[in-house]
């Protein structure tokens, strides 16, 4: 069978829907991968994100919608679209009582590679994912960032067109989660595609260029990461004047002028700065050029964008890692069942 | 066949070191090609293709056992305790056939224990599967281009070498205690041949078992409350004539008396041979082409 179409989108996802029981898991998602970039879907734990990931590696049937990896559909060509995806989940997903290189030797047969070539793709991927000195070491021995980098190793013979990484460093500690973005982050520079699942809004910036917020199974917000930033909070602008004595005259200075649509700017005398909550570059422009005119010193300006945590707050209502615990369960179970 | 752009490409070139960093915008063309022409084309998995995957899997089977010796403590130690248990505890008592002598008694159980000794092997299977299927590895299986039977045939083929060697175990411990075939070898070859394929058999109840129950305790629990009236109403350790006539009358319809008739048959030289060896043949068929498609329709609907 030919691939239908040719198209810059490597995942394509409409409409898509899957209950477990009265829960709406995915609830009609809407979603495009470019081919040769990083989508993060960003989501608490239960917004659905670890059933997208399973309905788009065939592990789960959708109860409506479509979706295509590769132009193969997730429901009439499971077997195509299972050769051009590679699937690290949440739990490694490698064979403990195995050594690393056995495993990686036996995914190399799996995916039909001749024996002489499975071993040597075997040997390149522990020497790229810095494995080779624990090669024959039993899984159960690896330390968990061992784990996951063996488990990308995994995901990265068959050379997969499209590569889930669904939550690759949760239950990591932060020297061990650096070591596997440092991962992740070659795999990106080889030009894969790549969907990432993740909660932390950190992995997601590192990571991705484009985001989609999901919430309850909904997408709550999309876009390319800086955009998404500046559509949420804007920016702000930060001046710190070259004598400290005017922070607060140059406050009043940009009430009086009252430029348009500039909120009001608040000063801090702990840091020496002033903050002035701007939303586009010509009234960033309007700002410098009216404490040039009214000749305010200044010894260091910057913009920021909000964080994250931020963006998420702002689109949901509601923290970003907040503690919905059954529906988590209630997902799991229903993956497990 | 994918796309104009993966014929293209040699298989060669992909695969040599460093040739993806080479091919950065291009993921993974090559090894596409050859995977799909190797695999069979159109995401169809051939035959031969499936009986690599089959090997790919049990090699890791096999491998699990050897970083796992006391997986195989059962098919090792079984054997040799039910013997000395029954040859020493019971064999005088019991006695053969005619006259209460223990060798006679040997004579009577070693065959009778093959079949058990495959269905004992064939229950751990159950409680194997259970706690694979509960372990991520599975996934990664489910989420590849291989036919999902391949990972329960594998197992099978794995578990079938480690009855063969539990029956091999007994039959050197039946030797040692006095077990003699009078030179039906061909015999004892055959019984050996059928008590595998009726113990491969019965594996696809376990596997069937092992998908179904929730935990791996609950799986041995309902194997043995169904093992043990299947292995002691039967011809296994004593002959039938002495019981009641409804429990005669099961341990006709079991199929271990069967082919623990058949074992005798064979090996011994004595009493009937044709029956009981169709019989086993008609169970262990019977059965396989029950539950093993039973089984694999199972294992793929599972998420």
């Amino acid at each position: 069978m030919t691939r239908q179409k040719t198209t810059a989108n490597a995942v394509e996802v409409r409409g898509l829907v899957k209950h477990f029981g009265e829960t709406r898991a995915v609830d009609g998602i809407d979603l495009d991968v470019r081919e040769g970039t990083v989508m993060g879907v960003l989501g608490p734990n239960g917004a659905g994100k670890t059933t997208l990931v399973r309905i788009l590696s065939t592990l789960l049937q959708p109860d409506a919608g479509q979706a295509t990896v590769a132009g193969y559909d997730v429901v009439r060509q499971p077997r195509e679209l299972r050769r051009t995806i590679g699937l690290t989940g949440q739990y490694a997903s490698v064979d403990e009582k195995l050594s690393g290189w056995e495993n990686l030797y036996m995914i190399g047969r799996l995916l039909d590679l001749p024996r002489l070539q499975s071993r040597r793709r075997a040997d390149e991927m522990l020497e790229r994912f810095s494995l080779t000195e624990a090669a024959r070491r039993p899984v159960s021995k690896y330390s968990g960032g061992m784990r996951r980098r063996l488990d990308l190793a995994a995901s990265m013979i068959g050379r997969p067109r499209v590569l889930y990484l669904d939550e690759p460093t949760t239950g990591l500690d932060p020297r061990t989660r650096n070591e596997v973005w440092d991962e992740v982050q070659n795999i990106v520079a080889d030009g894969n595609t790549v969907l990432l699942t993740t909660q932390y809004m950190e992995e997601a910036e590192r990571l991705a260029s484009e985001l989609t917020v999901i919430d309850r199974g909904k997408i709550i917000a999309e876009g390319r990461v800086p955009e998404l930033k500046a559509k949420v909070g804007g920016r702000t602008l930060e001046i710190r004047p070259q004598r400290a004595a005017e922070l607060h005259q140059l406050v009043g200075a940009l009430a009086q002028a009252g430029l348009d649509g500039v909120g009001g700017a608040t000063a801090s005398e702990e840091t020496g700065v002033v903050s002035v909550p701007i939303v586009s570059d010509e009234q960033l422009t309007a700002v410098v050029g009216l404490l040039g005119e009214r000749g305010f010193g200044i010894a260091d300006i910057a913009t920021h964008l909000p964080s994250l945590d931020e963006v998420f707050l702002a689109l949901t209502g509601q923290k970003a890692t907040h503690e919905d615990e059954t529906a988590y369960v209630d997902e799991k179970e229903e993956v497990a069942a | 066949m994918s796309s104009a752009t993966d014929t293209a490409e040699t298989a060669g070139t992909a695969d040599t070191p460093g040739a993806r960093s080479a091919t950065p915008a291009a993921p993974s063309p090559g090894a596409d090609a050859a995977q799909a022409r190797r695999g069979g084309g159109e995401g169809r998995i051939g035959l031969r293709a499936n009986l690599r995957h089959i090997g790919a899997l049990a090699r890791r089977n096999a491998l699990q056992i050897k970083q796992d010796p006391e997986s195989m403590m059962d098919a090792l130690l079984m054997p040799i305790i039910f013997t000395l248990l029954f040859v020493y505890v019971f064999g005088g008592a019991i006695g053969g056939d005619g006259g209460g002598s223990r060798d006679q008694y040997v004579q009577y159980l070693i065959p009778g224990m093959m079949g058990m000794m495959g269905m004992s092997i064939a229950m751990a299977v159950g409680t194997g599967i259970n706690e694979d299927f509960r372990k991520g590895v599975m996934d990664r299986f489910r989420a590849m281009p291989i036919s999902r039977s391949s990972v329960l045939v594998a197992k099978s083929v794995v578990e079938v070498g480690r009855m063969l060697v539990a029956i091999v175990v007994l039959l050197i411990v039946g030797f040692l205690v006095g077990f003699d075939v009078n030179g039906h070898w061909l015999g004892m070859l055959a019984s050996i041949g059928l008590t595998a394929l009726f113990g491969a058999s019965l594996l696809w109840i376990f596997i069937l078992l092992g998908l179904t129950m929730r935990t791996a305790q609950a799986v041995q629990g309902v194997s043995f409350i169904v093992l043990m009236p299947l292995q002691f109403g039967s011809s296994v350790f004593v002959p039938t004539d002495t019981m009641p006539g409804w429990l005669e009358a099961f341990t006709h319809v079991n199929p271990l008396t069967h082919v623990a008739d058949s074992a005798r048959g064979l090996m011994l030289g004595e009493g009937a041979v044709a029956g009981p060896v169709m019989w086993t043949v008609v169970w262990a068929v019977g059965l396989t082409l029950v539950t093993a498609p039973m089984a694999i329709s199972m294992f793929r609907k599972k998420t």
